[in-house]
């Protein structure tokens, strides 16, 4: 129980670093937003406060020591500035350590952790805080002198397990006192008899009318561990510094105070309040106001309340959290369902039974709406990694001493929750190639006429089945002849060799590739870029750069949506199966006997007087089969490039639920996965780049 | 003499390839079924016959008469695959193991068993756990995890490429 309870600690504590991250990062750009404040506050109180509670003293007291200075901040009594972010950043990531520590990671650096605090105690003036109100005027709106009264009411209801959790409530209540003027009235009511009675339970509630001059989230902090387990309402009901709402002295009647309270229902109150004259038909009986006038606000009183209500709907209803496990199982099941829903097909058809028929294609259509809603369920939007890159172009541009503004489009694009981790790496490093050699010095920038500050723009968007990723900077551009020269170097391309300039590009992600003249300890070391295009292909995307001198470099990744079901072209050769990724294939066309004896042994097909190289898969499988007389040619664009891959047979599209083949089978060239066929056959999933990267590499070894 | 590994009664599963007699622990196999038609996944060594769908999930089969060295299986109606959790690089995968027919499951105790002579089995004897005899036939325990150990395939791949 308890283990449990601290790896929900660790994992929400996880999250609200994240936040507090993002928060801060946006915190530097608007320091006078408060809600960002409080977002800061509340993550580090609610880190701090589930921390002590579960065991993490350690982070308790650290957190504290942080929390206490953003207390300051968010009392209006110090101010954002960039050393102050820097270290609480700082000290995000030392939490951040503490925990890594406590899971059995690397113990954290207590020099750091008391460094951090030193510094943030240097930080918090002295002298209560006057010199800094007045460097920033924007503050002192609220006025100091006359200090604002809120009067709240809050029914606090505990569960009555909430003691066994080890919540007192008298604790809160005595909190709750020391805020302000506090009244409390105990209701008895609820307490049952003592045969009935369980000593452990509370069986209490209270009603806490306080005036304080502290806001609600003062109020809600109190009350911040038991959210979840009790009810509790808090009602702003006097604001002294609300200037708009009535200021005399009279306050609601009786009847709505104890309706508002909950403790009379409005039914009630309405069957009380028939027993004498309604107050809108005594105003009419009275002649004092017209009929329709009392109609017209009647159904303004309606109107507000309904709007209000639906507000509330919405409020509590907006998500629910699932572990990640159990969306991947639903996602296995829908995948089997598919599978089994593809037999279901093929035996209706095959019966020729127009019922059968029918329910089947009912079936087909259900899967099909359940597959796509299952497999959205999984989407996430790409934002999340957005954000850590954030903290990565700061730190990486002031390692590097270069000025850079990261900018992000497309935050909301929706991408499958795998997906997106496995996006993370190869995105680093690009973000790093960016800034170390993309970039330029600022003097250097300016040298060159363009501003100061370098930008690099991370941009995602849908396309089709895909999402496309643009990592996009401002800076030098990539060098052509530095390139070419480093390959030739290298011994990848010969001294003779003529390229475009997008092969030339491509030569960057060739194994150990580097141009950088120096390695730093953010690139050069020439490991990234091919484990970027090794990454981004088993994500089966595909990787693209434009560049041009001067004005910066763009690298566009095409990532497919999911990883889960694809659609497929199904092919037969002999009497395998095999399926090609839809998404790649552009054309099928015929190759007879007599088309192949006139290419003279080369495979090169000719279509629409255009010459398309071609992959015998039969001859590149070793199949011995006797090939037939017409055969079909699937033309594929691969990396760009027109390629033919000639099979027995083009069977038609198929619903492709990915299976991997398991360790034995991993260092296939070719072949990415399996698939199970309507008929329970297996299929095998062609990898239409891979393959042609084979038979380069077999063409290139047979000319050497 | 006995197993220094095998100190328990274990409960064996027989099964022969060719005329002779083999076993496996029982709590490595999951279940046996029938031959029937098997995927050969190309550019992949003759042992390894192709992969089977397994209500729903792809499963490799390998040959285990041709990485014995003996000549390719059959099929027959005795054909069977016995599905065995291997250890592959720690991790547990699912195998199929082709075999000639099923036999039995057999006790046997630590006695019963002995460590496997260093030459006369044809076989390398890091895939022996040891030699039983049950009623007069020796019978040759398998380490199944060793068979299929990566290192050992990757290399029976290594060989048929420089063979082609």
């Amino acid at each position: 129980m308890m283990e449990q309870a601290i790896a929900t600690y660790r994992e929400e504590a996880a999250e609200l670093l994240a936040e507090l991250e993002t928060s801060l990062l946006e915190l530097e750009e608007h320091p006078q937003d408060d809600d960002l404040i409080n977002r800061v506050f509340r993550a580090m109180h609610t880190i701090k406060g589930s921390g002590a509670m579960f065991g993490f003293d350690d982070i308790a007291r650290f957190t504290h020591e942080v929390e206490t200075v953003f207390d300051l901040v968010r009392n209006g009594k110090l101010f954002v500035t960039r050393q102050l972010l820097d270290l609480t950043l700082q000290a995000r990531d030392q939490i951040s350590a503490m925990l890594d520590a406590s899971a059995g990671g690397p113990p954290a650096d207590q020099a750091t952790g008391q460094g951090i605090i030193d510094g943030l105690q240097l930080l918090v003036p002295h002298s209560g805080g006057a010199a800094p109100a007045e460097k920033e005027p924007a503050r002192q709106e609220q006025p100091k002198g006359e200090v604002c009264q809120r009067t709240y009411r809050i029914r606090f209801r505990p569960e009555p397990q909430i003691m066994l959790g080890g919540t007192n409530p008298i604790t809160l209540l005595n909190e709750l006192r020391g805020l302000g003027q506090c009244e409390i009235v105990t209701h008895l009511d609820a307490i049952p008899l003592l045969t009935d009675l369980t000593p452990e339970h509370c069986h209490f509630y209270w009603d806490i009318i306080i005036t304080t001059c502290h806001d609600l989230n003062a109020i809600q902090d109190v009350f911040i561990f038991v959210e979840d387990d009790c009810d509790l309402k808090i009602d702003l009901i006097n604001d002294t510094c609300d200037t708009t709402s009535a200021t005399d002295a009279n306050y609601k009647n009786l009847g709505e105070i104890l309706v508002e309270r909950g403790d009379l229902s409005p039914v009630e109150m309405q069957k009380i309040l028939s027993l004498q004259k309604r107050f809108g038909e005594l105003l009419v009986a009275q002649g004092v106001v017209s009929s329709s006038k009392v109609e017209a606000a009647l159904v303004e009183q309606q109107q507000v309340r309904q709007a209000r209500q639906q507000q509330a709907n919405q409020d509590t209803a907006l998500s629910i959290r699932v572990p990640a496990e159990r969306l991947d199982h639903l996602v296995n099941l829908v995948g089997e369902l598919v599978t089994v829903q593809a037999h279901l097909s093929q035996i209706a058809s095959e019966k020729d039974d127009g019922d059968i028929v029918t329910i089947a294609e009912i079936v087909e259509r259900l899967i099909s709406e359940l597959r796509d809603t299952t497999l959205t369920m999984r989407m996430l939007p790409i934002g999340s990694t957005f954000s850590k890159f954030k903290r990565l172009v700061r730190d990486l541009s002031t390692e590097l001493g270069k000025e850079i503004d990261l900018e992000t489009s497309g935050a909301e694009t929706e991408l499958d929750k795998t997906v997106i981790e496995k996006l993370n790496d190869p995105l680093v490093h690009l973000i790093r190639n960016s800034i170390d050699h993309g970039i330029e010095l600022p003097e250097v920038r300016q040298a060159a006429g363009k501003a100061a500050k370098g930008t690099v723009h991370l941009g995602a968007e849908h396309s089709g089945d895909s999402v496309l990723v643009t990592i996009r900077d401002d800076g030098a551009g990539l060098n052509k002849e530095a390139i070419r020269a480093k390959a030739i170097e290298r011994g990848l391309i010969s001294a003779a060799a003529e390229l475009s300039d997008k092969e030339i590009y491509n030569l960057i992600f060739a194994p150990g590739f580097s141009t950088a003249k120096t390695v730093t300890s953010v690139s050069g070391r020439g490991v990234g870029m091919d484990v970027v295009k090794k990454a981004i292909e088993a994500l089966r995307g595909t990787i693209d750069i434009a560049s041009t001198p001067g004005h910066g470099s763009v690298i566009t990744l095409k990532i497919p949506l999911t990883l889960a079901i694809i659609e497929t072209l199904l092919v037969r050769i002999a009497d395998s199966y095999f399926v090609l990724p839809l998404a790649m294939v552009e054309e099928c066309v015929e190759l007879t006997t007599s088309d192949v004896a006139a290419s003279h042994g080369r495979n090169l097909a000719q279509v629409r007087g255009a010459m398309i190289p071609y992959v015998s898969l039969r001859e590149q499988f070793g199949m011995t089969s006797n090939q037939p007389e017409i055969q079909q040619i699937v033309i594929a664009g691969v990396n760009g490039m027109r390629v033919g891959f000639v099979v027995d047979d083009v069977v038609g599209e198929h619903q492709t639920v990915i299976k991997s083949l398991g360790k034995l089978y991993r260092d296939l060239q070719g072949i990415s996965g399996a698939t199970i066929l309507g008929d329970g056959t297996v299929a095998l999933i062609l990898d239409p780049s891979m393959l042609v990267r084979g038979v380069e590499q077999m063409e290139q070894q047979r000319s050497e | 003499m006995s197993v220094s590994s095998i100190t328990e009664t274990v409960q064996y599963l027989t099964f022969k390839l060719d005329e002779e007699i083999f076993a496996l622990d029982v709590a490595k196999v999951r279940e046996i079924l029938e031959y029937n038609s098997v995927t050969k996944v190309p550019q992949t060594p003759e042992f390894m016959r192709g992969v089977i769908n397994l209500r729903g999930s792809v499963v490799p089969v390998i040959d285990l008469r041709l990485k014995f060295g003996m000549s390719a299986t059959e099929q027959t109606v005795n054909t069977c695959i016995i599905v065995v959790e291997v250890a592959i690089e720690e991790e547990t995968s699912i195998l199929g193991a082709l075999a000639d027919s099923v036999q039995e499951v057999i006790e046997m105790e630590p006695d019963q068993i002995e460590p496997p002579p260093h030459i006369g089995t044809r076989l390398n004897t890091k895939f022996i756990k040891g030699m039983g005899k049950h009623e007069d036939n020796f019978i040759i325990i398998l380490d199944i995890d060793k068979v299929f150990s990566e290192g050992d395939l990757a290399a029976v791949i290594q060989q048929s490429d420089t063979a082609e």
